[in-house]
């Protein structure tokens, strides 16, 4: 299955890329996302995710074509 | 309910007036609550030159709908409208429009604060300043 996965602001800064595909052969899960695509790199604190543009936590299970997303702390307004 | 998110400038006075001069809310309402957020000339002790807005394209759009009518279902509302800017602005630009029109006072001054709250800790936007010497992005919201 894939997942379309998304960075944005400073985090897609310090990993150089603003989105990119994974393919996998189980369910997963957000966590298990972030660690597959940044090489089992600790997800940084307060890092907020969101699954198919809605706030999950990390043991949210993904699906195959879900869009999956990693962003610091919003500062609108 | 109206909510756009947008690279352009605005006025922000002058399109409420727009705004409600088309409003099918006309001879209903006794109370306006307005927010402007305005792009400042220094943040933390520096100055900041320009002021780079990022946004996540959809999401931006969804959560800003679901603040809306999270507050048409709290309070008594006859209209709302959310503005928000995004990419290159400068100091003096406005960066967010929150209105809301009621019957009456109380309404409109708690939903307009709601929206406003709502906006700053669900809405997908980062701010990254331009300082004299470098760029930064604003960690969190005070």
């Amino acid at each position: 299955m894939t997942i379309h996965v998304k960075f944005f602001a400073s985090l897609r800064e310090q990993l150089g890329k603003s989105e990119v595909e994974l393919d996998t052969d189980s369910a997963i899960t957000v966590l298990a996302v972030w660690q597959q695509v940044t090489d089992h790199s600790p997800l940084p604190e307060h890092t907020l995710l969101a699954v198919n543009m809605e706030y999950v936590n990390s043991s949210c299970a993904v699906k195959s074509g879900d869009e999956v997303a990693f962003f610091p702390p919003v500062t609108g307004g | 309910m109206f909510i756009e998110v947008r690279e352009q400038g605005f006025e922000p006075y002058q399109l409420i007036a727009d705004y409600q001069s088309k409003a099918n809310f006309a001879g209903k309402y006794g109370a306006t609550a307005v927010f402007v957020g305005t792009m400042r000339e220094f943040n933390e002790g520096d100055d900041v030159a320009t002021m780079w807005l990022e946004h996540y394209p959809g999401m931006t759009e969804n959560y800003l709908k679901k603040i809306s009518e999270e507050a048409e279902s709290k309070w008594d509302l006859l209209d709302s409208l959310i503005i928000h800017r995004v990419g290159e602005m400068r100091p003096n630009d406005p960066i967010v429009l929150v209105a809301v029109w009621s019957a009456h006072r109380a309404a409109a001054f708690d939903a307009s604060r709601y929206l406003m709250e709502e906006l700053k800790s669900r809405a997908p936007f980062w701010k990254k300043e331009t300082l004299p010497d470098k760029t930064r992005w604003v960690k969190k919201n005070t």
